[in-house]
């Protein structure tokens, strides 16, 4: 069986794994134990991919496998990854080995709940390979479903209302991903003959323009509804208040980079004409998500709305990139939901872990908590570091890329926007030490929080896998940069058909 | 040759590493001991490349020039456009290695001292570690990325450190404050990096400070709003210097910042981090000069006007702490204002190098004094002058250093402030008499406010203190002396054959027709700080009285901070953020929620349709199928 | 058999029963009521039936056949129908079609 292949079996045999498993322990040792392998194996895709680049393969996606699954529409079974790819599996990998760990302590139906985030995980893994649009499609909606029973059931607050309001939302931009795509195909062959569904050869196709510009905003909108784009945004902080740890981890973290991811390889990518003369009107929406994330964050009191909201800049930060039609703000683009999926996951399970201490999730119930829980509290301030960019950190990497990719767009509209976008570092600043300074500095507010405990052992393995991955892509980013940007070139190029690419 | 100066970066860094993760496995006392010993071999690396440099092979004919000791690609952006990690090695970078590594570790040693029995003594050690890794990559940068890197890592070290009693609200809101305003500059900073690298393409210093290299020669690219992009981008470079130099109107952070430990005051808020703004403009000076002059003015206006209003502000504060907090911002102003009247050239940069001068003396005797100042609170345990007076016989020690410091700094020959302040009067003097008078003004103030500070806590009413003073211990009074003979003999050495604008060195002196009047107008400050001071007396309570609302504007600091309170809490929070917080949970969540009450409210209207008759539903239907019959008989007889 | 009548006259009957049918269906409650407007709904469909198979193929039967199927198949529904209205009529004690909105919404 080939590699990729097996990212979406492990999960398959994990769950059929956890069906057998007799209690509590067993269940969550099964799952770590399949999610541990998922790890090692995503590690050795990454080094065996670029083995395999150094050793002078240069074909556009490697590992590929091409299985017919309905012939009457041509639809195939067809995977393959390029160094984009294999980042966003490698991040999947450590946000989902994370997950397993933060969840620990859930003791409500345990084996359900794991059945659902290994399920919910097989389809992002699935997402990222497939290169076939309609397998594409299908695992999209693989991994939302699963997102429904995992808030209704297992969430907090109004978690019904949040989670039908997630589901809906998400459902509402699947169908209209469904429109591109079947636009998408059946003009996959201008000339007539066989229709197609696979990237690849729709990439090598010209589409007439006008087409293109009919089908481009339905793709956008539909992909840029899970990748938080303004003003389909508001799924995301309700969604994230209500759901369980693991959950908000694995949503914000990876799912909404399937967002990111798509408008990069399906919207910009396949329909290149229409994204640059349309692109002006989301570049306005997705520089308004950034500012306005930010400054929404500053207001909020709960820590996953500050949170939600910090997540909507960010990921508006990685739309705003790929529009900027660049090589290094793509790749700074990918960076950022890279950096984005490990800090924001950081982040959740932190909230997670001090709310099942405190039991209250608003910050001005709280105060000087890094005095009675130092790992958590020191773990806080790396994560918010990260986000507010400081260099050693994955966040200073990935926006530094996107600006300074943004900034060779020489027209004023373009240098507004970034201006704009640039000057959303010092919001995040603020929100982030208020945060940190009513949080975790200070007097202790409440005595009975004088008798917490700090992390148990596996809280301590979730964070430092998560704050190893952030710092070590902070550190040392080229590879990974590199590795990215060799991905982005087919796409480049086909951009360049389209029009000016600076 | 120099590849073994990356090590005086990297020592501290493993520093950190080491105390941070392992200092709690240990007795406090090992990490002070080890981060003390770490920094020493810092300091001796940082001595022999300046041996090495300045002696041996710095010189290539007649000019020092600029060797890349190290270089390393960190991340690529674009063809052109790498940041790199380095080590680049000029005058005023191994100048900056010696004042950042002996300052230090001078703070290291007396902080054995000062911080025992501490609660988190191995986290202040660590962080003064990381504090000087990021003050030493600063320095070295071969480029302005990394100096924007370090740059950011100093503005977090100094957050750390700010707000090291974290348990304390007045420190939490300090520290915020100094992160955030800085910050608010180094988004200034990173759009003039941006331009400045669209522009020339480059991030290299090397290529970037060339005089006849592309970037100057190149011209200076479009204009806007009557200024050239160059001219901009060297602005919001400024404006990042300006942010960390606590210029004027970004110097509100300063002040507050002493609520961390007096020696990370001592370290990073008057010797080393504060001064990084003249030190960027010192190595982008090139480029101010040749491409952005109207740049260059800005610097000197800012220097100038920061430097007065600090001075004067210093003269009303009662924290002693604070007093040299703007005493600091007001020596910095002096520092930029140099730079700003500076020409290019050996001679014509007497600017140039009286800034970076004054740099070298200043952290001597501005770190003496903060360290001097720390003892005395160790000692009084109060920062109000207020609560003391009379402490020169309990403190023989830090009384004679202080006395040296002030002396220094209030610019009395032969002490090394003296020699370094008259190269800056000098050089405003070549360019115009007001300068000169201007910073005659500045050095009267400063000699005043020093003597005022010195004649109270030493001199003025002895005070009823709780129980004694008494010396601090040996390893807090050996930095003290050691500094006390950098403040004394630093202005022996012949800067202007070391440090020049343009690496060619020349020979300075001392010009009277500066000098005396320099001299004279300290000697005034003192004299008057001392008539004032020395014994109990009521008259500067009868000055003070008769400036009236002036006097009450310069004590609350010319309401700067109530007017950043305004603009931050009142209008951004009240009118920016919480009005989107609205708007994202009414105008668009509403009507995302919206939709789905209207989709049910169509629902429910439409339900009763569904009656549970059967009859009606039969008269619905035949109708309908009468209607269509009639419909379909039109359509055919058309 | 009906030499001389015109279709037209058999059209006219069906017409009248079918619409007579349709209005017992609508206006009438009792459940009986209604399923005997419906037993006139089908006949008024069979002599159709019947009389077009009489014009257009006189020398087949497929029409008649059909109509005594159609019979049959009355005959069978109306026996269900009734066994359903009696369940209903144990349950609520009349058969009053107005009754019967349990289906509502």
């Amino acid at each position: 069986m080939d590699i990729l292949t097996l990212f979406i079996v492990i999960p398959v045999i994990t769950m059929i794994g956890i069906v057998f498993c007799k209690d509590h322990k067993q269940v969550k040792w099964a799952a770590a134990i399949g999610m541990g392998i998922q790890l090692l194996m995503a590690a050795y895709l990454i080094i065996h991919f670029l083995m395999e680049r150094n050793a002078g393969n240069t074909a556009e996606m490697l590992f590929v496998k091409d299985v017919v699954w309905f012939p009457s529409l041509n639809i195939h079974y067809l995977v393959g990854v390029d160094g984009i790819s294999v980042a966003m599996i490698g991040l999947t990998s450590i946000v989902i080995f994370a997950g397993v760990f933060a969840s620990w302590e859930v003791e409500e139906l345990t084996k359900e709940f794991f059945i659902s985030l290994i399920l919910l995980s097989s389809g992002v893994f699935g997402f990222f390979i497939s290169l076939d649009l309609f397998t594409l499609f299908l695992f999209y909606e693989l991994a939302v479903i699963p997102m429904y029973l995992l808030i209704g059931i297992w969430g907090s607050g109004p978690r019904e209302y949040s989670a039908m309001k997630l589901t809906l939302m998400l459902m509402g931009g699947s169908a209209l991903i469904m429109v591109g795509l079947l636009g998408l195909y059946f003009h996959s062959n201008p000339s007539g003959g066989q229709l197609t569904w696979s990237i690849l050869d729709i990439s090598k196709v010209h589409i007439p323009v006008d087409v293109q510009k009919f089908f481009f905003p339905f793709l956008f909108v539909g992909f840029g509804v899970l990748g938080a784009l303004f003003p389909f945004h508001t799924w995301s902080p309700d969604g994230h208040a209500s759901a369980p740890t693991a959950v908000s981890m694995l949503h914000a973290g990876v799912l909404m980079k399937l967002g990111g991811y798509g408008c990069f390889r399906v919207a910009v990518f396949l329909l290149p004409e229409a994204a640059h003369e349309l692109g002006w009107i989301f570049i306005i929406l997705t520089t308004i998500s950034v500012i306005y994330g930010a400054f929404g964050a500053v207001w909020q009191k709960d820590l996953k709305y500050i949170n939600a909201y910090s997540s909507v800049s960010h990921c508006g930060m990685v739309l705003f990139a790929i529009l900027m039609f660049n090589k290094t703000a793509m790749d700074g683009a990918i960076l950022q939901m890279i950096s984005h999926g490990i800090m924001t996951a950081l982040f959740f399970a932190l909230i997670g872990m001090i709310y099942g201490r405190t039991h209250t999730r608003y910050i001005n119930e709280m105060g000087g908590l890094m005095k009675v829980m130092p790992f958590l509290g020191v773990a806080y301030v790396i994560g918010g570091l990260a986000s507010l960019g400081l260099p050693g950190f994955s966040g200073f990497v990935a926006e530094m890329t996107i600006f300074v990719g943004a900034f060779q767009n020489v027209d004023t509209f373009h240098r507004v926007a970034t201006i704009i976008g640039v000057s959303s570092i010092v919001v995040t600043a603020v929100y982030i030490l208020r945060v940190i300074g009513i949080l975790l500095l200070g007097k202790i507010k409440n005595e009975h929080y004088e008798h917490l405990t700090d992390a148990k052992w596996h809280e301590r393995l979730s964070t430092g896998v998560l704050i190893f991955g952030i710092t070590a892509i902070g550190l040392a980013p080229l590879w990974l940069s590199e590795m990215i940007s060799g991905g982005l070139g087919p796409i480049i190029q086909r951009l360049l058909l389209a029009g000016p690419v600076h | 040759m120099f590849t073994y100066t990356v090590w005086i970066v990297l020592i501290p860094f493993f520093l950190f590493i080491l105390i941070g993760f392992f200092g709690h496995k240990f007795k406090p006392l090992v990490s002070g001991v080890v981060g003390t010993s770490g920094l020493f071999a810092s300091m001796a690396l940082s001595y022999y490349t300046a041996y090495q440099y300045f002696f041996v092979v710095g010189k290539t004919g007649d000019v020092f020039g600029k060797i890349i000791g190290y270089n390393t690609v960190w991340l690529k952006l674009t063809e052109k456009l790498h940041i790199d990690l380095g080590v680049l090695l000029d005058p005023i970078s191994v100048m900056m290695l010696i004042v950042i590594t002996t300052v230090s570790f001078m703070v290291h040693l007396y902080s054995i001292g000062y911080m025992q029995g501490e609660k988190g003594y191995m986290r202040f050690f660590s962080m003064l570690s990381l504090f000087s890794f990021s003050m030493l990559g600063l320095v070295v940068a071969t480029n302005i990325f990394q100096m924007y890197i370090f740059w950011e890592l100093v503005g977090v070290s100094s957050y750390l450190l700010i707000g090291f009693y974290y348990t304390r609200d007045t420190a939490v809101a300090a520290s915020k404050k100094a992160f955030i305003v800085t910050r608010f500059a180094d988004l200034g900073f990173l759009i003039g990096i941006l331009l400045l690298s669209f522009n020339t393409g480059t991030f290299d210093f090397l290529t970037l400070t060339d005089p006849n290299g592309v970037a100057i020669t190149q011209g200076s690219g479009i204009m806007f709003l009557g200024l050239s992009t160059m001219t901009w981008s060297m602005i919001f470079i400024f404006m990042g210097g300006a942010g960390k130099s606590a210029m004027f109107p970004l110097h509100i952070w300063l002040p507050d910042a002493m609520e961390g430990p007096t020696p990370v005051s001592a370290l990073i808020h008057a010797a080393t981090m504060v001064v990084a703004g003249v030190y960027l403009v010192a190595r982008m000076f090139p480029i101010f000069h040749f491409s952005a002059p109207v740049a260059l003015d800005v610097v000197m206006c800012v220097g100038a006007f920061s430097s007065i209003f600090a001075a004067v502000i210093a003269c009303t504060q009662y924290d002693i702490k604070r007093v040299l907090a703007y005493s600091t911002m007001s020596q910095i102003g002096l520092m930029m204002f140099a730079l700003g009247v500076s020409g290019y050239g050996a001679e014509e940069g007497l600017g140039f190098m009286a800034s970076m001068f004054h740099l070298f003396t200043h952290a001597f005797f501005k770190a003496l004094l903060f360290l001097a100042a720390g003892a005395i609170i160790h000692a009084v345990h109060s920062n109000y002058m207020n609560d003391m007076g009379g402490l020169r016989k309990h403190l023989p020690i830090t009384h004679i250093t202080f006395l040296i410091a002030c002396l220094s700094i209030a610019g009395i020959p032969p002490l090394a402030g003296f020699f370094s302040k008259d190269e800056i009067l000098a050089a405003g003097h070549e360019k115009s008499m007001m300068l000169f008078i201007l910073g005659l003004i500045i050095s009267a103030l400063t000699a005043f406010y020093m003597f005022r500070l010195y004649f109270s806590i030493f001199w003025g009413k002895q005070q009823q203190y709780h129980h004694t003073p008494h010396e601090a211990p040996k390893v807090m009074t050996i930095p003290l002396i050691l500094l006390a003979l950098g403040a004394v003999f630093a202005g022996f050495i012949p800067f202007s054959s070391f440090v020049t604008s343009d690496g060619k060195p020349f020979a300075s002196h001392i010009d009277f027709a500066v000098a005396i009047p320099a001299v004279l107008v300290g000697v005034l400050g003192a004299l008057t700080a001392m008539m004032f001071y020395m014994k109990e007396t009521n008259i500067p309570e009868t000055i003070s009285r008769s400036l009236g609302g002036f006097y009450r504007a310069a004590f609350r600091k010319f309401y700067i901070d109530e007017i950043y309170l305004f603009i931050t809490k009142k209008i951004l929070f009240n009118y920016v953020s919480r009005p989107v917080a609205w708007f994202d949970r009414h105008i668009v969540d509403g009507s995302m929620n919206g939709i789905s009450y209207v989709t049910n409210e169509v629902s429910t209207r439409i339900k009763g349709m569904q009656s549970g008759q059967l009859q009606q539903y039969a008269w619905i239907f035949v109708s309908g199928a009468i209607g269509l019959a009639l419909a379909f008989i039109y359509l055919w007889t058309l | 058999m009906f030499e001389g009548v015109p279709l037209t006259w058999f059209l006219i009957l069906a017409t009248i029963m079918f619409f007579v049918g349709i209005y017992g269906f609508l206006v009438r409650k009792n459940l009986i009521t209604i399923l005997m407007s419906l037993e006139l709904i089908l006949n008024s469909v069979n002599i159709n039936f019947v009389a077009f198979n009489k014009l257009l193929y006189p020398e087949h039967l497929e029409g008649m056949f059909f109509t005594v199927f159609i019979i049959a198949v009355a005959a069978a529904e109306a026996s269900v129908a009734i066994a359903i209205i009696i369940n209903i009529y144990r349950r609520l004690v009349n058969i009053d079609v107005e009754n019967m909105k349990e289906m509502k919404y």
